[in-house]
């Protein structure tokens, strides 16, 4: 879930982050402001083509992003079936589904740095209260970086628990796998100071023109 | 002492005439009341230097201090000439360090992000890290997996990229802290010839002897303190008939 870029060199790969995630935000306000099936339908048309077309990801990179929340929209028309209509329900889930695959698609096509480097840009004016934007995108970056890693150490945890007969799911995991967190913890710190995050430019070197994926 | 070059180096970063190498004058540390460090003075002007002794020895308080991760309780550790309480960050550019475990440096999702990592914060601007990147992406046979997450490498690939991560910073000396202790024979082999290859001065902590053989000084720490200090073919058997 977290490996969502998809590397390609298409006009929406090439396109800067910072206007991918305008537009995506304006799309969210904006489908929100309408009620007309034909307008949320349409949205949703255009994502999969700016997506499949465009961008030519593959159907599944989409897929992937829809999967683990098709049961939630399957609800909701469901719920509103029952309390409202068929067009509200309708147009409530087209315009989720047109939203979340406009996010895929931004996702996709984006490297985390660059989105990152949007998030930076966006909180700069922070400064001025002592807050150092990149510090936020480095956190963004790491967070991204380390769920699947303690993800992974839980897995192995559960593992070597149920290889000693422990068939069942323990609280007492949490134990262990919060010892190992708080180890790596330190020496990701101490990793940190080595590679020189300390150092950080106060400005973020922009990143390299448009020729390039 | 030898004269040696150090040709990247050079280009960079301005010769310090005053004592150049790495040297520790009584240097001791302490956690709390415990002495983990005690009267080590010695300067490290080697190409290959290895560290071996018992777990718990000190040998991963020895490999800190020398780039200012840990500052010593007594004593000073000057990195040519620098000081590393007092300069830490000068030092720490000077030196790089890669640790035992890769999942721990590896900070940024995917391969080449993290590559560029070092650089960035090292204010190198963004062609010249995208250069680096690429030659450390091909060196490393790491190309394939530009934008892969780092987590989907094997733990062979995630110490590369590690020892990559360092090597794009461009330090002229790479302390490294038990490389090969996660890895199997084929990486740790393969590790083992990447830090021959090496143009950087390099300090190896290591259990895995044979990876010394060429190394040009070896120390022993025992309990704290440099039991032994010399070339391979003394100390490393020293250290193995200590150990029966
Ligand atoms: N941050 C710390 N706080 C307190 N004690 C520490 C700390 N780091 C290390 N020690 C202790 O200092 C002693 C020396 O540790 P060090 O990590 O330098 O040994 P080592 O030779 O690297 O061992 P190993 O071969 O197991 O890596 C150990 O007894 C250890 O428990
Ligand atoms: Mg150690």
């Amino acid at each position: 879930m977290l490996s969502l870029y998809v590397p390609g060199h298409s006009v929406v790969h090439r396109a800067p982050a910072g206007v991918k995630l305008g537009l995506l935000a304006a799309l969210g306000v904006g489908l929100f402001l309408t009620e007309r099936p034909a307008v949320v339908g349409g949205a949703l048309v255009v994502a999969l083509a700016v997506g499949l077309g465009a961008a030519r990801l593959p159907w599944r990179a989409l897929a992937a992003q829809v999967r683990p929340v098709w049961l939630w929209l399957a609800v909701l028309f469901v719920f509103h079936l029952l309390v409202t209509d068929l067009r509200t329900g309708t147009v409530a889930v087209l315009r989720l589904l047109a939203l979340l695959v406009a996010a895929a698609v931004v996702t996709a096509t984006t490297r985390v740095t660059a989105l990152v480097a949007v998030v930076e840009w966006l909180a700069s004016p922070l400064r001025v209260f002592g807050v150092r934007p990149a510090r936020i995108g480095l956190v963004i970056a790491m967070t991204l970086r380390f769920i699947p890693l303690v993800a992974e150490r839980a897995a192995r945890i559960r593992e070597a628990q149920a290889a000693r007969g422990a068939d069942r799911l323990r609280w007492g995991m949490a134990v262990p796998l919060l010892v190992q967190v708080l180890r790596m913890a330190a020496t990701v710190g101490e990793a940190l100071d080595a590679r020189g995050a300390d150092d950080a430019p106060a400005r973020r070197p922009r990143r390299r023109p448009a020729v390039a994926s | 002492m030898r004269w040696r070059r150090r040709p990247e180096a050079d280009a960079e970063t301005p010769a310090v005439a005053l004592g150049s190498g790495i040297e520790l004058r009584d240097v001791g540390h302490d956690y709390g009341d415990r002495t983990v460090l005690a009267d080590v003075s010695l300067t490290l002007t080697e190409r290959r230097v290895g560290v071996i002794g018992a777990n718990g020895s000190g040998k991963s308080t020895f490999a800190r201090l020398l780039n200012g991760l840990v500052v010593p309780t007594s004593g000073t550790v000057l990195v040519d000439g620098l000081d590393t309480r007092t300069q830490a960050r000068a030092v720490r550019r000077r030196v790089g360090f890669v640790f035992q475990d890769p999942d721990a440096q590896i900070v940024h999702p995917t391969v080449a992000e993290d590559l560029a990592f070092g650089p960035h914060n090292q204010g190198v601007p963004a062609e010249e890290i995208e250069r680096r990147v690429e030659e450390m992406l091909d060196r490393y046979g790491l190309a394939g997996h530009r934008d892969h997450p780092a987590h989907l490498l094997s733990g062979g690939q995630k110490q590369l990229l590690a020892i990559a991560g360092v090597l794009a910073m461009r330090p002229q000396r790479i302390v490294f802290d038990e490389p090969t202790t996660l890895l199997d024979l084929a990486n740790t082999r393969r590790v083992a010839r990447v830090i021959e290859e090496l143009e950087q001065d390099v300090v190896v902590v290591t259990h895995h002897l044979d990876l010394l053989a060429g190394f040009d000084r070896v120390l022993v720490v025992e309990d704290g303190r440099v039991a032994a200090d010399g070339a391979p073919g003394e100390t490393v058997p020293w250290y193995v008939a200590r150990m029966d």
